[in-house]
């Protein structure tokens, strides 16, 4: 590697921002669900898959993207509600390794419902006409759709952060997540309020998942990475904080991405390592509180 | 968030007083004795003797498993690295290395606890739902480690040539193609671990881990070192588990990389959830029913991930004692 040249790096650290906000459209998710409802969903990397295998299956029956892109958080956020009602809420006020055990349950359930379905073997999926190409920024050609993938993913986040700090919904999901029992006391029907963030949650998933498809291939088993990488990244952005979310997911995106260039051996591992060291450190994450620690 | 110190509700069985009637003591003083009993008599009472030797390996691994989970009450899922450390411990020493089986079983237990101690001393830094995932994030690095070694591990088509066919301890000599023989071979390793298991759990440290399991705080009060006790735990955890890991190699004589995928962990949580977490014999019932439930429904469908899904579901939502621990309870009450 005589010459490494600026654009390289420029093109890398676009392309890590492009994975980073996958990643922080995941984490975001789980750690929404698990701020409110306290539940750690184990069935969101299978969420995920779900929500990328139905926009493949929209696109292939409407060959619309955007119509896809509308229904696939419609139909996950269905599957969110169904999920929250009758497995989940049965379980609250037991103790957290019950809803964790039970998503992982579901994961495996529907992962094995997406092979029956739609086979063992990955589905090819490329980016819409429309998303195609690449532009340029400055010097550097850059994919067309991941610059995509990055403006939508700021715009659902800005959308996110405005329906929760300035929606009197939103005030109710803020104080709920203070503290669930006052809210309850002063009338208000929490239920519906937990049912509707799960619902948010696992749709959120679902766009990653389908956002993710051109990207990283559509595969049963893909949501099980995704999971595992959102879990180091809210480890390391800070346990149950949003901004931290947000923050280690672009890092690990432009991390992983770099280290795949240079030492591709390593790529898979390195975000592990950075975990082990931030836990090793800071165990609360770079913006957590500290009761999630010892 | 307050709801946070809440104290947890895990592990039911043992949380109410020991009220136990002379019979219930009895089995309860001679546990050792009684699973090796119906241990031994197994391979014949089964239709054929390999499910038997998958029920004893996968047994202990679940009794590794529940000391951290059951009787501690760390929810680990993680465990898949500490079953493939044994296995691939065990393995490259007889594949690669070529040394003597018995060096082999040690090496395979020593880089079990070895994986445990990195593991565990870094996933006992947090705590609650974070544990389970730090777990899980780093069994998966293992994964990738072992996935990407090929030069030592075989990478991804697996460990091959862990060839222990025979075995002379004088003036025995066993066969371990004759799968009787390889299973009573194993149950030798199997008592000494679940007679060692048993008395950690009549320790002193036994009492404590239970104590950190019923009450984090109290525990603490009590002048115990959190860290300390979690971490021991742990790595007492990893020998067991290695253990199984070790035969399971010698078993099957290849180390596949799926023996570390994140689903042998799942595997083995609900081995222990199905059978009663937190008792004596849950883990080897729950290896019993689940691996016999998956080899009948092997024979009519090739979607067994579907069935163990549903059955994780159910036992959670419907029997979070599991089998063996609704019994217990029906029992005592």
């Amino acid at each position: 590697m005589a010459e490494v040249s600026l654009e390289l790096i420029g093109l890398q650290i676009l392309t890590g921002l492009a994975l980073g906000c996958i990643f922080v459209l995941v984490a975001s998710g789980l750690t929404l669900i698990f701020g409110l409802l306290n539940v750690v969903n184990f069935a969101h990397g299978a969420f995920y898959a779900a929500g990328a295998y139905i926009g493949v299956f929209t696109f292939g029956y409407t060959g619309n993207f955007w119509i896809s892109l509308v229904i696939v958080p419609a139909v996950m956020a269905v599957f969110g509600m169904l999920t929250e009602r009758f497995l989940l809420r049965p379980l609250y006020g037991r103790d957290m390794s019950y809803p964790l055990l039970l998503t992982f349950g579901l994961g495996y359930v529907i992962v094995e419902l997406i092979r029956i379905v739609f086979g063992i073997d990955g589905i090819p999926f490329s980016a819409p006409a429309a998303l195609k190409g690449s532009m340029f920024l400055g010097d550097i050609s850059f994919p067309r759709y991941r610059l995509f993938v990055m403006g939508f993913t700021a715009a659902l986040l800005v959308g996110l952060w405005l329906f929760i700090e300035k929606t009197s919904f939103g005030l109710i999901v803020r104080a709920g997540a203070r503290d669930a029992e006052i809210v309850k006391v002063l009338g208000i029907d929490t239920s519906k309020v937990w049912l509707l963030i799960f619902a948010l949650g696992t749709a959120i998933a679902g766009i990653a998942g389908f956002l993710a498809a051109p990207m990283r291939g559509v595969i049963p088993e893909m949501g099980v990475t995704v999971l595992i990488e959102a879990f180091v990244i809210t480890v390391i952005g800070g346990m149950g904080s949003l901004p931290g979310a947000v923050i280690a997911g672009l890092l690990m995106g432009v991390i992983v991405s770099i280290t795949s260039y240079f030492a591709a051996d390593f790529s898979n591992i390195v975000m592990f390592a950075i975990m082990a060291i931030v836990l090793l450190v800071r165990p609360q994450g770079l913006l957590g509180r500290r009761d999630s620690v010892r | 968030m307050t709801s946070m110190d809440i104290p947890t509700l895990a592990a039911p069985t043992l949380a109410q007083p020991r009220r136990q009637s002379e019979w219930g003591l009895w089995v309860e003083r001679h546990r050792v004795l009684l699973v090796l009993a119906i241990l031994a008599i197994l391979p014949v009472a089964l239709p054929y003797p390999a499910l038997a030797i998958n029920i004893l390996i996968y047994g202990l691994f679940a009794t590794g498993f529940n000391l951290l989970f059951g009787y501690t009450g760390l929810l680990s899922l993680g465990h898949a690295a500490l079953f493939g450390a044994g296995a691939y411990g065990c393995g490259i020493a007889v594949a690669a290395l070529g040394l003597p089986w018995f060096v082999a079983i040690a090496a395979g237990i020593a880089l079990a606890i070895f994986v445990a101690a990195v593991i565990g001393g870094l996933a006992i830094r947090t705590k609650g739902v974070y544990f389970s995932m730090v777990t899980l994030a780093l069994a998966q690095c293992l994964y990738f480690i072992f996935y990407q070694w090929t030069s030592v591990t075989g990478g991804e088509s697996g460990l091959r040539g862990v060839a222990v066919t025979k075995i002379g301890v004088e003036p025995l000599r066993i066969d371990l193609l004759d799968p009787y023989q390889k299973y009573y071979f194993f149950l030798v390793f199997v008592a000494v671990a679940l007679a060692a298991f048993s008395r950690i759990l009549q320790s002193p440290f036994g009492s404590v881990i239970e104590g950190i399991r019923e009450n984090e705080n109290r525990a603490r009060a009590s002048g115990y070192s959190l860290d300390w006790m979690k971490w021991m735990s742990f790595v007492l955890s990893g020998a067991f588990c290695g253990l199984a890991g070790a035969l399971n190699a010698i078993h099957l004589g290849i180390v596949s990389i799926e023996t570390l995928f994140y689903t042998t962990s799942g595997t083995v949580v609900m081995t222990v959830l199905l059978g009663g977490m937190g008792t004596f014999f849950g883990p080897i019932v729950g290896a019993a029913l689940f691996l016999s439930l998956e080899d009948i429904t092997s024979n009519w469908t090739s979607h067994w991930q579907l069935i163990a899904g549903l059955i994780f579901i159910v036992c959670v939502r419907f029997f979070p004692k599991g089998v063996w621990g609704s019994a217990l309870a029906r029992f005592r009450s």
